[in-house]
């Protein structure tokens, strides 16, 4: 069991190694893997996890799967907007891993010098998201721009915000949003609760409401994507189990998962 | 007759004065209140000492300047006074209610009052969003037949604040009727008056320092509502960002923009509490 | 001068006493209290009948224009019942209200005026200013109850702070005045309402003595320019006898007694009026109709005048009749041994069980047959060494013994 453990181990490490390296946009390199160290013990304990909230549904199959895998190990999540989880992590939350919806945020976190070298490991695009009924008939990206529709976005502090700005750029439309979530699920449910006509958020999100919402897709030539950096924290106190968990979420169990759910390959 | 003199020892005569000055005094605390009082004194100043410690008094102005914190601070003044006014204007007729007629169902309504004290605020946007959302119990009506929606709006801000701060205002002031002295409106009867009269020109005046302490409590409640506003009305600048959700955007991506309007939420607090102490002290006091 | 001085039947002319106003100070004042524009003076008709719990106040009353009815009754006797049911603060359980023509409260016709409407002025023990308002907008609050603009009612109010001599105080409030000053307030702002009906209840309980004797005077004054009628409810006799033109005595919920103050002081009805009015009162049977003596209840007997002494009324009851008998305190004598046979019919003896230092007298307390109380001067008491637990004669001179029959449960009017 603890062979076939460490086989997978080394496999992900090599995995993460040649997504890292394939990878175009910004952050980390090479991850720094040590697959021998899973060799030594079982990792067991609790760690903490720091999450986008597109994360929530991928992250919480991947909590469990990871458990089950690893018998006696518990895996609690804190999903939130990246911006406000960089915050807390540098403040001083206890923290065991961080995985963020932006870069920026997890290059917040590294100049702090609070987050081991971290590894992009999936990618987002955008999508809009409108009641099942879409009252204010949206087929396309330009209809938000109408002031009769009703549009929810994130604050443009936190990644989905930013990336949606980025899409109304690339669309050359001006949006006059009625409400700043702030984060991505807070758009998702004022979608899903029908008190806007429209969200944008990110495909996995759509994909992860089921039938409370209907998604209307952005053209690939307007769409932004964001990248999704993970890393360890520097203050972890279960080093071992926080590495074994960011091994899992890079290996092709966690990449399964996560591709199932939307996100796209980095 | 012989009497024998005590013997007094300097010490138990300078031990015993000491304890009649303190007695005269008035003002000496015994050891266990006085202990927990102090710690009480630390809890409640540190944090504020906290912030005005770490602010960013040099770059100040700037950094509120680029929080747009004016506008903010406008926006919350507005709502709280208006979610102020509205609960006057529903609270105390309420209260009269509560406190001067019995019906069946009398103490559940009561409990019912204090409801929004104890839920919590993000609860209570919920809730406010099932009923008077776009598709909500009423809010559908209002939306097909008037084209009104709450969420989103200034007006919606202002519902969020009302429902969470009305309670304070109905709770004081329904105590300050129950313990009026009714013997004035029955001579207002005697002379003549009619009871909304006897109610405007008696009772009102009677418990006007009650209404401005209700009132200040509720102002202040509304004033630092979060959770129901960010639920319920949402959060736009300028529109919807009060103080607080202001604050807790900065939070994330400007910490020292987050001190820098908390200290500006302080400072009009403290403002405000300042000006009304007196009376407001005065009136907790007799009630 | 023996016990206090009072008024007599209305006609009679005042006999002034030390302190007293001479007799030409009474009258209205200032041309009296213009009805202006409202219905005539009437009297007040009051069949009530209240119960509450387990009391039981049953009281008939009738009082005309410009007269003064004083309810008098110790505590619990049922005089702010009856007050509030003529107020309309309190709604009878049977009987009829009448000021007038109008009916303000008869539960068998179904009518029920409440307190606003009953054209009837209440001036509270407690006075009941309102605290926020200034003498003068106090006064004028039952104008501008009315309908007034404030300053008409103002305007309105002013003859009313002329006539009861507040016209400095009019910018005071109500905590800055005196217990008199606040009274006079009270009474004025009754005035205003222009009411058809004066009620006031224990109007001089709330000032001390002093006060108390200055604003008798003045209240008798006012009341006496009102030209409806007017209520007063008090437990002070001596507050009865001064302001009233009838007494009407209230025990237990029931009227015991009711008539001129004079008679009701000299012939008291029950043991608690006679306690008020500082007599001697016993319950007794006539024993014999030529001797005028009276078999006492409580064991003893008294030779009484055939006669009223005061009034020369003739009493010729049946020998067995019930009779009350009434000594005042100073017509008593006391000796520390057996006197020797004189003119005084009446000679017992008895203990001295208590001391009571008066004014200006010392009233004795004496236990036997009967027991009495007797006045004597703190010199008599200094000169006979007497103190509690002394054996002492009484002797008392049958021309001072008034007997006069028994209502027995039937109110004594006379």
């Amino acid at each position: 069991m603890r062979r076939q453990l460490s086989t997978v181990a080394a496999v992900a490490a090599a995995a993460a190694l040649a997504l890292a390296g394939c990878g175009s946009s910004s952050s980390g390199s090479g991850a720094a893997a040590t697959p021998s160290g899973a060799t030594s013990a079982a990792p067991s304990g609790e760690i903490n996890v720091f999450a986008a909230a597109s994360l929530t549904e991928a992250f919480g199959t991947i909590g469990k799967q990871f458990e089950a895998a690893h018998p006696g190990t518990t895996v609690t999540f804190n999903f939130g907007p990246s911006s406000g989880l960089a915050t807390q992590i540098t403040q001083g939350a206890p923290a065991d891993v961080f995985a963020s919806a932006s870069a920026t945020n997890m290059d917040q976190v590294v100049a702090a010098k609070a987050a081991d070298t971290p590894t992009t490991f999936v990618k987002n695009v955008m999508a809009i998201a409108v009641p099942p009924d879409n009252p204010a008939n949206v087929t396309s990206i330009n209809d938000l721009a109408k002031s009769s529709v009703k549009v929810a976005v994130c604050q443009p502090q936190v990644p989905c915000g930013k990336v949606a700005q980025q899409v109304f750029d690339n669309a050359g439309i001006t949006v006059k949003p009625v409400t700043q979530e702030v984060d991505v699920k807070a758009t998702l449910s004022k979608v899903e609760l029908g008190e806007v006509d429209a969200g944008m958020v990110y495909v996995t999100d759509v994909r992860a409401a089921g039938d409370k919402v209907k998604g209307v897709p952005i053209p690939a030539d307007v769409n932004a994507s964001t990248s999704y950096p993970i890393a360890t924290l520097t203050a972890s106190k279960n080093p071992a189990l926080a590495q074994a968990f960011v091994d899992y979420v890079l290996s092709p169990d966690g990449a399964a998962v996560l591709t199932g759910a939307g996100f796209q390959s980095p | 007759m012989t009497s024998t003199l005590p013997p007094a020892p300097s010490a138990a005569r300078r031990a015993s004065a000491r304890s009649r000055r303190a007695v005269e005094a008035g003002n000496r605390a015994p050891w266990p209140l006085a202990v927990p009082a102090v710690i009480a004194v630390a809890f409640l100043l540190l944090p504020l000492m906290g912030l005005l410690l770490r602010a960013p008094w040099g770059n100040l102005l700037n950094v509120l300047v680029q929080a747009d914190a004016a506008q903010a601070l406008r926006l919350s003044l507005e709502c709280s006074i208006l979610a102020t006014l509205a609960s006057v204007v529903l609270g105390v007729p309420l209260a009269w209610v509560l406190a001067r007629t019995t019906f069946r169902g009398q103490n559940l309504l009561r409990a019912l009052v204090t409801l929004p004290l104890v839920l919590p605020p993000v609860v209570g946007g919920v809730a406010l969003l099932l009923v008077l959302g776009r598709r909500g119990i009423l809010g559908q009506y209002l939306d097909q037949w008037f084209g009104i929606t709450l969420p989103f709006t200034t007006a919606g801000v202002v519902v969020a604040e009302t429902f969470v701060a009305i309670p304070f205002l109905i709770i004081t002031v329904e105590g300050a009727l129950r313990s009026a002295d009714t013997g004035l409106e029955e001579a207002a009867a005697t002379l003549g008056s009619r009871p909304f009269a006897t109610f405007r020109r008696v009772t009102l005046p009677l418990i006007t320092p009650s209404l401005v302490a209700g009132g200040v409590l509720c102002w202040a409640r509304a004033l630092g509502e979060f959770g129901a506003t960010i639920t319920f009305a949402g959060n736009l600048p300028g529109v919807t960002q009060t103080m607080p959700l202001a604050v807790y955007v900065a939070l994330e991506h400007d910490p020292d923009a987050a001190i820098a309007l908390s200290l500006v939420l302080l400072a009009v607090s403290v403002a405000v509490l300042a000006l009304l102490r007196d009376r407001w002290l005065r009136s907790m006091a007799t009630h | 001068m023996d016990g206090p001085t009072f008024r007599g039947d209305a006609s009679e002319p005042r006999s002034p006493g030390p302190g007293q106003p001479a007799a030409g100070e009474v009258g209205p004042v200032s041309g009296g209290i213009e009805p202006g524009g409202r219905p005539p003076p009437a009297q007040l008709d009051a069949r009530v009948a209240v119960q509450r719990g387990e009391f039981r106040l049953e009281a008939d009353l009738h009082v005309g224009p410009g007269q003064v009815l004083v309810v008098l009754g110790p505590n619990g006797a049922g005089k702010s019942t009856l007050l509030r049911t003529l107020a309309g603060l309190l709604a009878l359980t049977d009987g009829r209200i009448e000021a007038g023509t109008d009916v303000w409260d008869d539960p068998a016709g179904g009518i029920f005026v409440p307190a606003g409407e009953r054209d009837c002025g209440l001036v509270f023990q407690d006075y009941r200013l309102f605290p926020h308002l200034s003498v003068r907008d106090n006064v004028a609050f039952p104008i501008r109850a009315r309908g007034a603009r404030r300053r008409e009612a103002r305007h309105d109010a002013q003859p009313w702070l002329d006539r009861l001599g507040l016209d400095e105080l009019a910018g005071r409030k109500p905590a800055q005045l005196s217990g008199g000053q606040a009274q006079r307030v009270a009474l004025a702002r009754a005035l205003a309402s222009k009411p058809r009906l004066l009620l006031l209840d224990e109007p001089l309980a709330a000032l001390d003595a002093k006060t108390r004797l200055e604003v008798r005077t003045d209240l008798r004054r006012h009341l006496t320019t009102f030209d409806g009628p007017s209520l007063v409810v008090t437990h002070d006799a001596l507050e009865a006898l001064v302001l009233a033109d009838r007494v009407l005595v209230l025990e237990g919920g029931r009227v015991v007694q009711e008539g001129p103050p004079a008679t009701v002081a000299r012939r008291p009805a029950t043991e608690y009026v006679a306690r008020l009015v500082g007599l001697n009162l016993y319950t007794g049977s006539l024993g014999d109709r030529t001797t005028h003596r009276i078999d006492l209840d409580s064991g003893g007997t008294l030779y009484a005048a055939g006669h009223d002494p005061a009034d020369g009324a003739v009493i010729l009851p049946l020998a067995g009749a019930r009779m009350l008998v009434a000594v005042t305190p100073t017509a008593i004598s006391l000796f520390p041994q057996e006197p020797d046979h004189g003119s005084p019919r009446n000679s017992w003896s008895g203990e001295i069980t208590g001391l009571e230092l008066l004014t200006d007298r010392v009233r004795v307390a004496v236990e036997g047959y009967p027991s009495a109380m007797v006045d004597v001067t703190p010199a008599a008491v200094a000169d006979l060494d007497l103190h509690p637990g002394q054996q002492v004669w009484l002797t008392a001179k049958a021309t001072e013994v008034t007997a006069y029959p028994d209502p027995g449960g039937t109110p004594l009017v006379i």
